[in-house]
C-alpha cells in the first residue's frame, strides 16, 4: 500500500508541478508578451508600469519590472467584473462551452516530455505526466475535443453572430485537422515511433528533425538518406505550423472571432471570468501547439550537437538534476516559439474565409499526401532496385503535377453558389 | 484494468447512452453521444488498447460528432422537441432492442469462457517469437505493448487488399460527395 500511495503522490506532483507551475503561468506571460511585442511592432511602449505598488507601503519608490505584474491586474480585472448571462442563452450549454474549451488543452500537456528523467534518491523518475504510447494521436484526439466548446458558446448564446462565428470555427478546425494529422505522417514514418518521449531522446542523439548535423552524439554531416529527409521534414514542418494556427484560431486565421465581422465571434455574449476561460483556453492550445511543434521537429527539451549525454549525467551528490536544465531548454524554445506566434499575429493581415478554406482543402491537404509519398520513397529507398525508386520519382512527379493542374483548372471558372 | 474503472467508464457510456433518448433537444442527445463515446474510448484505453481508444476520440468525437453537431445547429429541429406520437416507433425502436439482445446471448452464450492471459513481461516476451526482428519484437522484449505497430503489421500484411478495397471505396464516396455537391450548386 505505501508503494501505491507514494507513486500517487508522484503522480500528483508531476501533474501539479508540470500543468500548473510549468505551462499555466507560461498563458499570462505570453498575453504579457503579446501586448508588450505588439507595442514594439507598432512603435508603442505598450504596459510597462504595473508593478508592485511599494509606495502604498509607505516606500519612496514603485517597484516595477518592465510592467511584468501587468497579467495579475488583468486577471485580477477579469475576476472582479460582473459574471452577466444574458436572458435569452441556453444556460446549461452556456456554461458548459468555457470549460469545455480549457480542459482539453490542458489535458494534453499529459503526453509532452518536459525534460530528460531525473533520478533523486536513487529513483529515476521521467518528466511527463503520462509517457503513452500514442502521443501525437493523443494530442490530436483530446484537441479535436476543444471544438465542441467553441461550437457549443457560438449556439448557446442564442444569438446571430456568435453563432456564426461557432460554425466557422467548426468548419475550420475541421478542415485543419486533416491536414494536421497528414503533415505528421513523415514524421512518424522517420521515427518509427509514437511515443513523444522516445522521439526526442533520438533526436538528442541523433539530430534534431530539421538539424540533423550530429549522429551518436558527435558531430557530424548527415547522411545521404538524412539529409534527403530534411525536404519532406520541412514541408511537414511548414504545414503543420501553419495548420497549428488554424487549430487554435489564432491570427491570421482568427475567423472566428473575427471583430471586424463579427462583433466579437463566438465570445460576444460571455463577460469576466467566463470570457477570460476562452481566453486562457486560446493561449493554452497555443502554448500545446507550440510544445507539440518543438517536440516533434526541434528536438524537444535537448540541446542538440551532442551535449545532452553530458547534461543528462550532471549531478550534484546524489541527485542527477540534469533533467531541470532541459525542462528549463525545453521552456526557453517555447517562449521563442510562443513569441513568433505573436511576430505571425502582428505581421500578417487576417484571411478571408474562402482563401482560408482554400488553403486548407486545395493547398495543404494535396501538399501533405504528395509529402507523405515523398517522405516513404526517401526512407523506403535503400531497400530499393533503382529502376523503382526511379518510377517511383516518376510518379511522384507525374501526381504533383496532376495535382497541380486539378487546382489550376478549379481555380479558373470559380462558380458563384447561389442559394 | 482496475474494476473499479471499468465501473465509472461503464456507467459513464450508459447514463450518455441513456440520455440520447431521454433528452427532447437534438443537441443535447448529440453531446450524450460524446459523452457515451468518452466513456468507451476510457473502456478501451483500459483493455490496453490505446490505439483503438484515441482512435475511437478522434475519429467518432472529434470528427463525426463536430459534423452531427454542426448539421443540427444548421438546421435548428424544432419538430423534435416534441413528445413523440404514435405506438409504431416505440414498437420498431423496441424490437430492435430485443433482437440484438437475443442475439448478444446467443453469442455469448456459444463463446467458451476464457481468461486472456495477464499482459506482463513474460506474455509479451513468449509473444515477441512471432516476430522476427524490428520494433515490435523489441517493444514486445522491453514488456510494452506496441499497439501501434501490431495493428499497422496485421493491416498491412494480413489485409492488405481489402484494405485498399476500402480506400478506393472511400476515394469514389468522397469524388460523388463532390460531384453531387457541384451539381447542386449549379
Amino acid at each position: 500500500m505505501p508503494e501505491l500511495l507514494i507513486q500517487l503522490a508522484i503522480i500528483l506532483v508531476k501533474v501539479v508541478a508540470l500543468t500548473f507551475v510549468v505551462v499555466l503561468p507560461l498563458v499570462p506571460v505570453s498575453v504579457y508578451f503579446e501586448r508588450r511585442f505588439s507595442a514594439v511592432i507598432q512603435d508603442r511602449v505598450g504596459p510597462n508600469r504595473v508593478g508592485i505598488p511599494l509606495s502604498l507601503l509607505g516606500f519612496k519608490k514603485d517597484f516595477h519590472f518592465f510592467g511584468l505584474v501587468q497579467p495579475v491586474a488583468d486577471g485580477l480585472k477579469l475576476f472582479l467584473k460582473e459574471d452577466f448571462t444574458p436572458a435569452h442563452v441556453r444556460t446549461a450549454f452556456y456554461w458548459m462551452a468555457p470549460a469545455l474549451t480549457v480542459i482539453p488543452a490542458l489535458i494534453t500537456v499529459c503526453v509532452v516530455p518536459f525534460g530528460s528523467p531525473i533520478t533523486i534518491f536513487g529513483h529515476t523518475e521521467k518528466l511527463v505526466i503520462a509517457d503513452l504510447d500514442v502521443g501525437p494521436l493523443f494530442v490530436f484526439a483530446v484537441s479535436s475535443l476543444s471544438v465542441y466548446g467553441i461550437t457549443l458558446a457560438g449556439w448557446s448564446s442564442n444569438s446571430k453572430f456568435p453563432f456564426i462565428g461557432g460554425v466557422r470555427s467548426t468548419a475550420q478546425m475541421i478542415s485543419y485537422e486533416i491536414s494536421l494529422g497528414l503533415s505528421i505522417i513523415p514524421v512518424l514514418l522517420y521515427f518509427g515511433e509514437l511515443n513523444l518521449g522516445r522521439i526526442v531522446q533520438h533526436q538528442a542523439e541523433n539530430g534534431w528533425l530539421l538539424l540533423p548535423f550530429w549522429k551518436n552524439g558527435q558531430i557530424s554531416l548527415p547522411d545521404m538518406q538524412t539529409a534527403l529527409f530534411w525536404i519532406p521534414a520541412f514541408i511537414s514542418f511548414i504545414i503543420f505550423t501553419i495548420s497549428i494556427f488554424a487549430e487554435t484560431n489564432r491570427m491570421p486565421f482568427d475567423l472566428p472571432e473575427c471583430e471586424t465581422e463579427l462583433v466579437g465571434g463566438y465570445h460576444t455574449e460571455y463577460s469576466s471570468m467566463k470570457f477570460a476561460l476562452f481566453f486562457m483556453g486560446e493561449y493554452a492550445a497555443m502554448v500545446i501547439g507550440s510544445a507539440l511543434i518543438i517536440t516533434l521537429f526541434l528536438g524537444g527539451w535537448s540541446v542538440g550537437f551532442g551535449a545532452d549525454k553530458f547534461i543528462n549525467d550532471l549531478k550534484i551528490g546524489e541527485f542527477q538534476i540534469g533533467g531541470l536544465i532541459h525542462l528549463g531548454v525545453f521552456v526557453a524554445k517555447l517562449v521563442a516559439f510562443i513569441l513568433f506566434f505573436i511576430l505571425v499575429r502582428w505581421t500578417v493581415p487576417r484571411f478571408r474565409y474562402d482563401q482560408l478554406m482554400k488553403l486548407g482543402w486545395v493547398i495543404f491537404f494535396e501538399a501533405a499526401l504528395i509529402n507523405v509519398f515523398l517522405a516513404a520513397l526517401i526512407i523506403a529507398a535503400p531497400e530499393l532496385t533503382a529502376a523503382i525508386i526511379g518510377t517511383g520519382a516518376v510518379l511522384l512527379v507525374a501526381l504533383t503535377g496532376a495535382v497541380i493542374w486539378v487546382a489550376k483548372v478549379s481555380e479558373e471558372r470559380p462558380k458563384p453558389l447561389r442559394l | 484494468m482496475p474494476s473499479y474503472l471499468f465501473w465509472l467508464f461503464s456507467t459513464i457510456m450508459l447514463i450518455g447512452g441513456c440520455a440520447v433518448i431521454a433528452f427532447r433537444n437534438p443537441v443535447s442527445s448529440a453531446m450524450s453521444v460524446v459523452t457515451c463515446f468518452v466513456g468507451l474510448a476510457g473502456l478501451f484505453i483500459g483493455l490496453s488498447a490505446f490505439f483503438v481508444g484515441v482512435i475511437q476520440i478522434l475519429v467518432y468525437t472529434g470528427a463525426v460528432m463536430v459534423l452531427f453537431l454542426f448539421i443540427i445547429m444548421l438546421l435548428d429541429l424544432t419538430d423534435e422537441q416534441k413528445r413523440a406520437k404514435g405506438f409504431a416507433p416505440l414498437a420498431a425502436g423496441l424490437s430492435l432492442v430485443i433482437a440484438f439482445l437475443v442475439q448478444l446471448i446467443g453469442i455469448l452464450s456459444n463463446t467458451p469462457d476464457k481468461v486472456a492471459p495477464p499482459l506482463d513481461a513474460a506474455t509479451l516476451a513468449g509473444a515477441a517469437t512471432h516476430f522476427s526482428q524490428g520494433g515490435i519484437a523489441t517493444a514486445l522484449k522491453d514488456g510494452r505493448l506496441p499497439d501501434v505497430q501490431l495493428i499497422g503489421q496485421t493491416l498491412f500484411t494480413g489485409y492488405n487488399l481489402p484494405l485498399q478495397i476500402l480506400g478506393v471505396l472511400l476515394l469514389v464516396a468522397t469524388v460523388g460527395v463532390v460531384a453531387l455537391s457541384k451539381k447542386q450548386a449549379e
